[in-house]
């Protein structure tokens, strides 16, 4: 095992100035990985609030309504467009990619480089909507004609979603290319890793859509700062041109985060049992790559109840309905590379394994809502809101936790595994399930989303108990969840600088990243000589 | 496609016509056949997620490592294997959609289609209140129907966008500037329940509500008449 003491290998360099003004691809996804968490813990904080606040009828906590509603907002952004997308196609892909196909580097490092600094420049964008006394308060979501009336300051919402936008579409050019062009001499398609796969088709949907996005909130800038009417009807413009916009990204963005999610715990569970990936080629051209064609028709599902026309809100039940197609291919590949295996169980594995079990119920809750007869209650309650933080946030997390437990003595040379590692694991595990079950049950029943006041549903009582009890149970877990979170944080931060001391290959994985690189891998990734794969060759072969 | 679903459609409603619910004036009851629905889809994706469960704890306890270096021993698929493992699958879950794609649409068709006789009441909503008008032009702040009526509601906003949710009825339908949408219920049992504004609308989305009364058709004739003077 070797242990290069600096990274860069400009050893008079002070080490902020190399971090500062790195291309390395392995330290840029560092970097990704730091604002990501830290964009997460904030974000955090604001559900810890929004979850406390809904504990009791009337307002406790908040000092307004409006405060309350800047948290959800807040909340909402930083977790899917801070957090969690970075963490996967920033962090994990900015590291991992390059490696997994023999390259030295991405093909534009100093491009990346500037994609790393656009993400901080909108965290930093984000993070003063605390400062300034009239922070956004318009939801993730931004719809007009509220988003174009509101006090708020909306501007903030459009800059970052353009900075954040611009900084997907430069990072997917360049992960594109480098697949394309910089996989080591040898490597078929059909040898690439899934996680590899899951990426490309990931950065393929940003690159097609974002612009879309960009676009919806552009004109939602010129409408409330510049006096236009793209979204004002007094003056010909449609409130539903936004919506319909602003889905046909953002329900594609749902997979940007989840299949890069499914590629990680595909890594760690073949990893772990030792076994290649049940049915590759299923996986990857009918699944991953299915999800990517059926993807941007189904957006309507997200307009179930904005008086659509009936024969698109139908077509899009049966599009939307039929994605159960694609993904269940990818879970029978999931569940199949666990038959025979030889199965090892870490923390990564940990949360792989509870991923399996946020896969399935995230995935089946969501078959209600594919239909819009039942979404037409559905929709706007707490159920939608407990499917997708199960499907999206918690899957996706899980995942990305996994893939952090996984590749850790890959960063640091150290196992993040250990005690406070599991207490954290099933603290956050239990967690999220007395936060979101409640949900689920109280949501079947109309409790409506971005309320903090429910007083209307007093009276309702399930199974016994008034929503209240819920809400209080619900935010029991979120406490277990804060604590889960802050005490893998610690220990995060304690394994990369004490942890136990790992080989270089400590799971025995055949993925080029393990079998190649140091720990961490120098500059260069590979040493004096290139990567060459045979036809044989293949991350999953075990035997 | 649109012609398959619908062949299906038929097929389907009449095997499950439990699915229609009907009540003491005839016509559909939409929240009715919601909750069948519901139930219908509940089951089956129990029973889906079950068996999966199943199977993962199965595998995950039987086959652990029993000693390190051990490796797994899945032979790899042939060709036909794969193309079968992708295509049946593929088939099970399509058969699958299209039964609840089917069953929905039977569903969707309760609740959008509205009966001639039904009684129209305008609803405009506003930051944060709901007004309702009556086919006799009187206005008012909560919505009374009389028992047995089909009412629809034909919906429009005066300034954002707001939701008309009726928990109750199962039902919600957006309320947007510049256009008008509309929901049609039937309140077969007398009850009085509330709207509550389901799509955020700012700083009082969660204070906007308003009553929702069913009362004999006396009680209602002689509740708007009173509200015509006042």
């Amino acid at each position: 095992m070797s242990t290069p003491t600096s990274t860069a290998g400009h050893a008079a360099t002070p080490a902020w100035k190399e971090w500062l003004l790195t291309t390395d691809h392995k330290r840029i996804g560092v970097m990704y990985l730091v604002g990501s968490m830290a964009a997460f813990g904030v974000a955090g904080l604001m559900a810890i609030i929004i979850r406390l606040e809904q504990m009791e009828l009337g307002m406790q906590y908040v000092s307004s309504a409006t405060q309350y509603n800047g948290f959800l907002y807040f909340h909402g952004a930083a977790m899917i467009l801070a957090f969690l997308i970075p963490g996967l196609t920033g962090f994990a892909a900015n590291y991992f990619l390059p490696l997994m196909i023999g390259a030295r580097d991405v093909a534009f490092p100093r491009i990346n480089a500037f994609s790393i600094w656009l993400f901080y420049f909108a965290i930093v964008l984000a993070l003063l909507s605390f400062i300034v006394p009239d922070g956004p308060d318009i939801m993730w979501t931004g719809y007009p004609p509220y988003s174009v009336t509101t006090a708020a300051n909306t501007s903030m919402y459009v800059f970052t979603v353009h900075l954040l936008g611009f900084s997907s579409i430069l990072g997917a050019v360049n992960f594109l290319v480098t697949v394309i062009y910089m996989r080591a001499p040898g490597m078929g398609w059909n040898q690439l890793n899934i996680f590899v796969w899951t990426t490309i088709a990931a950065f393929v949907l940003q690159l097609v859509f974002i612009p879309v996005l960009a676009a919806a909130v552009t004109l939602l800038l010129f409408d409330k700062y510049l006096g236009t009417h793209f979204y004002d009807p007094s003056a010909g413009g449609d409130v539903l041109l936004y919506q319909n916009l602003f889905w046909f990204y953002s329900h594609p963005a749902v997979y940007v985060i989840f299949l890069p999610a499914v590629g990680i715990i595909m890594e760690v569970i073949s990893t772990m049992c030792k076994n290649p990936i049940f049915n590759y080629k299923a996986a990857v051209y009918p699944g991953i790559w299915g999800i990517v064609g059926i993807g941007g028709i189904v957006w309507i599902h997200h307009l179930y109840i904005t008086g659509m026309p009936d024969w698109i809100r139908l077509g899009m039940m049966v599009t939307t309905l039929l994605i159960s197609v694609p993904v269940g291919i990818l879970v029978l590949s999931l569940w199949g590379t666990l038959y025979k295996g030889a199965i090892t169980y870490n923390t990564a594995m940990m949360y792989a394994v509870s991923c399996l079990y946020l896969i399935l119920l995230g995935g089946l809750t969501g078959i209600p809502l594919a239909i819009p007869s039942l979404t037409l209650h559905l929709s706007e309650t707490s159920y939608v809101h407990a499917h997708f933080h199960f499907i999206m946030a918690l899957f996706s997390a899980f995942a990305l936790f996994a893939g952090i437990y996984y590749w850790f003595p890959k960063m640091t040379a150290r196992y993040a595994d250990g005690p406070l590692a599991t207490l954290s694991f099933w603290l956050n595990f239990i967690g999220v399930n007395v936060t979101f079950w409640p949900l689920f049950i109280i949501g079947k029943e109309g409790m409506p989303r971005r309320y903090w006041n429910y007083e209307m549903f007093a009276d309702i009582q399930v199974l016994g108990h008034n929503f209240q009890w819920y809400h209080t149970i619900a935010t029991y877990g979120s406490w277990i969840v804060a604590a889960g979170m802050i005490l893998q944080t610690i220990n995060f931060i304690y394994a990369a600088f004490a942890g136990k001391p790992a080989p270089t290959n400590p799971w025995g994985s055949q993925s080029l990243e393990w079998t190649h690189t140091a720990s961490p891998p120098g500059p260069g990734n590979f040493g004096e000589t290139d990567v060459v794969v045979d036809e044989n060759w293949s991350p999953y072969k075990y035997s | 496609m649109r012609k398959l679903t619908s062949a299906l459609t038929g097929m389907v409603s009449t095997v499950l016509l439990s699915s229609q619910a009907y009540a003491g004036n005839g016509l559909a009851v939409p929240n009715e056949s919601w909750e069948v629905l519901w139930h219908e889809v509940i089951i089956d994706i129990t029973v889906i997620g079950v068996i999966m469960a199943a199977l993962a704890v199965w595998w995950l306890l039987k086959y652990r490592a029993t000693s390190p270096g051990q490796v797994g021993t899945a032979k790899e698929l042939t060709a036909v294997q794969a193309i079968s493992w992708a295509l049946i699958p593929a088939s099970i879950f399509m058969a699958d959609d299209f039964f609840l794609a089917a069953n929905g649409w039977t569903v969707w068709n309760d609740y959008r289609r509205v009966p001639e006789n039904a009684m129209e009441v305008k609803v405009t909503a506003y930051q944060w209140y709901f007004e309702f008008e009556y086919p006799d032009g009187t206005t008012t702040e909560e919505l009374v129907m009389p028992h047995n009526q089909p009412v629809v509601l034909r919906m429009t906003s005066e300034d954002v966008i707001h939701s008309m949710g009726l928990p109750s009825y199962r039902v919600k339908e957006d309320i947007m500037p510049g256009r008008i949408t509309y929901i049609y219920l039937n309140p077969v049992d007398i009850k009085e329940t509330f709207v509550q504004c389901a799509e955020f609308c700012g700083q009082d989305h969660s204070q906007m509500v308003a009553p929702v009364r069913v009362v004999p058709q006396a009680a209602f004739d002689s509740w708007l008449a009173q509200a015509a003077e006042g």
